[in-house]
């Protein structure tokens, strides 16, 4: 890897040469890692205000019988959805990074939950933080991980010096259907990170790696309210197999292992799947126990494996390792090797923590619940 | 056209964008490109921090069509820490009672949905300031 500037550099024809030791492309590595090395310039996160209790779904839909996937999740107000929420991320992120906005040129947002089913996300964040015209804006879509591939399409804008900063953002409001297992873990949240020059960053990437097969383990139509899900719903040969052979293959290839991660963070559609999972790959409890909050919101999709990230980097030291592994059904895993530096501390506190946002609570009953998530036609 | 006065209107709808006087250096919101104070022209585009207080509030029961899926909802007039005094809606309230000298920050939320085919129209309205909830 050249710390040279990329008009210094000559032109290839875009070939490696598996021979050669002078390639510009490490094509025959598994790793995704960019040309210029890259970071986390900012980063910030969102969860609204309202909160439903299992115990509550529980009580309209089993008689308050049986276990509960988690304590309880958030749920957006009527007025909030992944567009109104990406954006109070976004100035988060851009309050730590301390930035003008009119230097990102590209916003990207990984939802499956977007407002619209035609006209970007993007754009309407784009001009709600200052960043238009000069930007180019996608939304992305894999299930839940379409947040972390936002973020490896920015990692890799910015380190082919294509751009010196992208926003990347995961947010969803998820859904599931009235009395289905999903009704209890569908929440809302997320997070956002400005990527940038790795000597800018609060945090530096030092590559990622995804794994990915056609597995219909959770599905929805287009037209259709709420998703599907297959008998073997996010098991053994979506689930596991996938974060276990993400994280494994980037450890290997980065030669690390578990004891190396200061934290760890995993996708989390309940508690237990990423406890279990940690278990599997010689995690410890205390390794993920900061950025598992899952108990506390709920699953929130595209948002979270990255959401607890944020929480991660609220409480890390410079110098931590991180290891952050999404999951998307349908399937995928994206898994990160983050290094934190110096610059987190004078960053953490100039926006509001992930803590901050979980702290504000108001619990809501599932008749409130039915009208905010718009259950009731009239 | 409806569609195109939402589009002029955005950058002070999604993120306070008002004015600054050249001469006498009073803030405004909305932009009005002549000052109220001096009656100098004020072009200096200048985005406002959305801090402010609740001057006023009262709350709404009757909506207006467009707004019949938020109602009740709160009205509030709020000050700027700039000096200027705006209408806006009251948001994230949940058990809180609105209160005159209430600390709120500007969110972009939205603002209606033009029924089930139309487009969803954004802007500003206020929150109690998170820092001085938790
Ligand atoms: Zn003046």
């Amino acid at each position: 890897m050249s710390d040279a500037h990329p008009a210094t550099r000559p032109i290839s024809g875009g070939r490696s040469v598996k021979s050669g030791r002078s390639t510009l492309f490490e094509s025959e590595s598994l790793l995704l890692r960019p040309h210029f090395p890259v970071g986390i310039v900012g980063y910030g996160a969102y969860v609204p205000r309202y909160r439903l209790p299992a115990r509550e779904v529980a009580r309209i839909w089993t008689g308050g019988k049986g276990g509960v996937p988690l304590g309880e999740k958030s749920v957006p107000g009527l007025d909030e959805d992944v567009a109104t929420m990406s954006i109070e991320a976004a100035r988060n992120a851009l309050l730590r990074a301390r930035i003008a906005p009119d230097l990102i040129r590209a916003v990207w947002v990984g939802s499956e939950s977007h407002p619209y089913a035609v006209k970007p996300t993007s754009t309407i964040v784009a001009e709600a933080i200052g960043a238009v015209p000069n930007i180019q804006a996608a939304d992305w879509e894999f299930a839940c991980k379409a947040g972390t591939e936002a973020m490896q399409a920015a990692i890799g804008f910015v380190g082919a010096g294509m751009a010196r900063y992208v926003l990347s953002i995961g947010m969803d409001t998820a859904q599931g259907r009235p009395g289905d297992a999903l009704e209890y873990t569908a929440a809302a949240g997320g997070a956002a990170f400005l990527i940038g020059p790795a000597d800018e960053s609060l945090a530096t990437i030092t590559a990622s790696y995804s794994f990915v097969t056609d597995t219909p383990d959770f599905w929805r139509r287009e037209g259709e309210m709420y998703p599907s899900h297959g008998d073997r719903f996010t098991g053994e040969p979506a689930y596991f197999r996938h974060i276990t052979s993400a994280a494994k293959t980037l450890m290997e290839a980065l030669e690390t292992v578990p004891a190396d991660y200061a934290w760890a963070v995993f996708h989390q559609p309940n508690v237990k799947f990423p406890q279990r999972v940690a278990r599997m790959l010689g995690f410890r409890s205390e390794q993920t126990e900061p950025g598992l909050l899952v108990g506390e919101i709920g699953n929130v999709y595209a948002g979270s494996s990255i959401i607890g990230l944020t929480s991660v980097l609220d409480m890390a030291q410079p110098g931590d390792r991180v290891l952050l592994v999404s999951y998307g059904s349908g399937a995928g895993s994206d898994a990160f090797d983050l290094l934190v530096t110096d610059k987190i501390e004078e960053r953490r506190d100039l926006a509001l923590l992930t803590r901050d946002y979980i702290s504000r609570r108001t619990e809501i009953d599932y008749a409130t619940y039915a009208r905010f998530r718009r259950k009731l036609r009239m | 056209m409806e569609l195109s006065r939402h589009w002029r209107l955005q950058d002070q709808r999604y993120r306070l964008v008002g004015e600054v006087c050249d001469t006498c250096g009073v803030k405004i919101f909305p932009p009005r490109d002549i000052c109220p104070e001096c009656s100098k022209p004020a072009q200096e585009l200048y985005t406002f921090s959305g801090r402010g207080e609740v001057y006023s509030f009262s709350t709404v029961y009757n909506a207006p069509a467009g707004y019949e899926e938020y109602a009740p909802y709160t009205v509030a007039l709020v000050k700027l820490e700039e000096g200027p005094v705006l209408t806006a809606q009251l948001t994230d309230l949940g058990d809180q009672e609105p209160e005159i000298g209430m600390p709120v920050e500007m969110v972009t939320r939205k603002l209606r949905t033009e029924g089930d085919q139309g487009m969803i129209v954004y802007g500003y309205k206020f929150r109690p300031a998170l820092a001085a909830a938790v």
